[in-house]
């Protein structure tokens, strides 16, 4: 029992997202797994930029960049090079990972504002040069032909592998996310987060952690993005490297609680279920952007630890439960 | 040849100077209170729409309506300033960031369901001037003089004035500032709406010569990123010189290649300003 508590921060994050993965599952219905596959989505993205973020104190706002490389590159596998859906992933996540690596040993060095513009700037760079590239289909991208689905047994099912590809990939950030956060690795990365140079003083070699912790949290966007492009069956410039998307995942992680396991996670599906409620409104339809603006400033304003770090704020009990 | 690229070069003079000037509001901003405002590409598209209702809805001389979108847009920066970042000045730039962000978000989505995101143009004509090879429409002349007045009027300001010297101070040690008897939290919130009336009146500029949506601040702001970087973030007349810089690549770089290429250039020297020269080009004096 006592080892089963001392972890109970990861059980009830990983059997969260199993419990809401296995969901379209039980019911077979199309519909709920859509619906799922955002809030899914989300959770491994927000997860990933979490370990950059929340950890090491970085502010990436170009994060989606990863999403967007690995997107193409997974979609030139599979379109160009005919791989399978599964190389194709695993190679979106590698290019995603390179791309971090030789980043991250150039703009790491920048701090706070400075950085943040710089990954603006990557993403903005990245698009337009794309939007040139002829292998990739320049400004139009590029488009699969219909008859790839048959290779895994017709389109429905196809939809249901990039499903469970999504729920494990999920997974797997989750568990890395916490991983990090219990180890070594992550205590340096925290350290960094508090104070760089003292961090430096006491022998963490900031450079190396911070790049690590870069590319770590590049990998699974890569990924997530090559089976998102596969399901959507055409990637283009803009719909690859959509600035806005990297900052709602900023809003998610802020909203559950940056620097923790579970808050990417609710924030996530928060954010997902309040977009869906807004934009079916009649009423909010128009403005909803307006209402999700005025939930963040709210939220920045007065609950700067977001849902998860307020709990924690709570008391002692829920901070040995909620990690 | 040689006509085309003078040509080119005068226009993107022009249109850089007004860059510049957008610019200027960002940058001020960031030196006084190290914060980015996100919410500068929609306050841009406001100016616009200021400039253009004042003229199509109260039939306002376009220059009249800019003098209007200059307050309003000073008052508005008060107001963002009280409202969404004074809570947030100290804590880390993630704060500032999303604060400013979701003051973005506020103003997209009101405009959006008010205006649509239809084109509209401000249908003004000041005829155009010829030398030799090169024509200038008088509208985008006039916006880059007056860009430049501005550019001036602001330069005085904070080395002639008591209130231009206090945001200097506060730019400066906002700590030290407060103890030597200068309001600080005002001189903030001055400064934000200075550096957001800037932004407007650069929209409402930009609004006389080029067609726009209410969505079209974000390609400006991102322009004014650039531009920022590029004369050193916090240095207001350098960001002048950087829209220049910016506005000549745009002007001759389509003369060689294609257009398209213009932001890859951009953004290519951004991150290499960023990482080599992160003072900027001009040094990073105040």
């Amino acid at each position: 029992m006592k080892p089963l508590l001392r972890h109970a921060g990861i059980w009830i994050a990983v059997l969260l997202v199993l419990a809401v993965g296995l969901y379209p599952a039980a019911s077979r219905s199309p519909i709920t797994r859509e619906t799922i596959f955002t809030v899914l989505l989300s959770v491994g993205l927000a997860s990933s930029l979490n370990i950059l973020l929340g950890y090491t104190g970085y502010v990436s706002f170009g994060h989606i960049v990863f999403f967007g490389l690995g997107g193409y590159v997974g979609f030139y596998a599979l379109d160009v090079l005919g791989w399978h859906l599964a190389a194709a992933t695993l190679v979106g996540g590698l290019a995603a990972g390179l791309l971090a690596l030789l980043l991250g040993l150039s703009i790491l060095r920048l701090r706070g504002a400075y950085f943040a513009l710089a990954t603006i700037g990557i993403n903005e760079a990245m698009k337009a040069f794309v939007s040139n590239f002829e292998p990739f289909g320049g400004p139009v991208g590029m488009e699969l032909h219909f008859a790839i689905y048959q290779d895994y047994g017709g389109a429905g099912q196809a939809l249901w592998m990039v499903y469970w590809g999504t729920v494990l990939i999920a997974l797997a950030a989750v568990g890395v996310s916490f991983l990090v956060k219990r180890s070594r690795f992550g205590l340096s990365l925290m350290a960094i987060r508090e104070d760089e140079d003292a961090a430096e003083v006491m022998g963490v070699v900031a450079p190396q952690a911070k790049t690590w912790a870069y590319v770590l949290s590049a990998i699974f966007p890569g990924m997530l993005g090559a089976l998102f492009f596969f399901k959507q069956g055409i990637v283009e410039p803009g719909s690859a490297f959509r600035l806005h998307l990297s900052i709602e995942l900023l809003v998610m992680v802020m909203l559950g609680g940056q620097g923790t396991v579970l808050g990417p996670i609710l924030g996530a599906a928060a954010y997902q279920r309040l977009r869906g409620l807004l934009l079916t409104s009649a009423f909010f339809k128009n403005i909803q952007l307006a209402v999700a603006g005025l939930l963040l400033l709210l939220i920045v304003l007065f609950i700067p630890a977001g849902a998860v770090g307020w709990l924690r704020g709570r008391a002692a009990v829920l901070r040995r439960i909620l990690e | 040849m040689l006509g085309q690229l003078l040509a080119s070069l005068t226009d993107g003079l022009l249109i850089g100077i007004v860059y510049g000037l957008a610019a200027m509001g960002l940058t001020l901003i960031f030196g006084v209170m190290n914060v980015i405002n996100l919410a500068h590409g929609p306050i841009i598209a406001l100016g616009m729409f200021g400039v253009y209702l004042g003229y199509t809805v109260l039939g306002l001389n376009p220059f009249v309506g800019l003098l209007l979108v200059g307050v309003l847009g000073l008052l508005l920066g008060v107001v963002i300033y009280t409202v969404a970042v004074h809570r947030v000045i100290n804590a880390p730039h993630l704060s500032s960031l999303l604060a400013t962000f979701s003051v973005n978000m506020i103003i997209i989505g009101v405009g959006t369901s008010i205006f649509s995101t239809s084109f509209r143009n401000v249908d003004f004509n000041l005829g155009s001037l010829s030398l030799g090879p090169v024509t200038v429409p008088g509208t985008r002349l006039a916006a880059a003089l007056l860009a430049l007045l501005v550019t001036a009027a602001l330069y005085l300001f904070l080395r002639r004035t008591r209130p231009g010297k206090y945001v200097r101070a506060v730019a400066n040690n906002r700590t030290a500032a407060g103890l030597m008897g200068i309001p600080a939290t005002r001189v903030l919130a001055l400064s934000f709406g200075i550096g957001t009336a800037l932004a407007a009146v650069a929209g409402g500029l930009i609004a006389m010569s080029l067609p726009f949506t209410i969505l079209s601040g974000g390609a400006y702001e991102l322009k004014s990123f650039v531009i920022v970087v590029l004369g050193g973030l916090g240095n207001p007349i350098g960001a002048l010189a950087g829209g220049v810089v910016l506005g000549l690549i745009e002007g001759i770089v389509p003369v060689f290649m294609q257009t398209t290429w213009v932001p890859v250039l951009e953004f290519v020297l951004f991150v290499l300003i960023l990482l080599l020269r992160p003072q900027g080009l001009f040094g990073a004096q105040r």
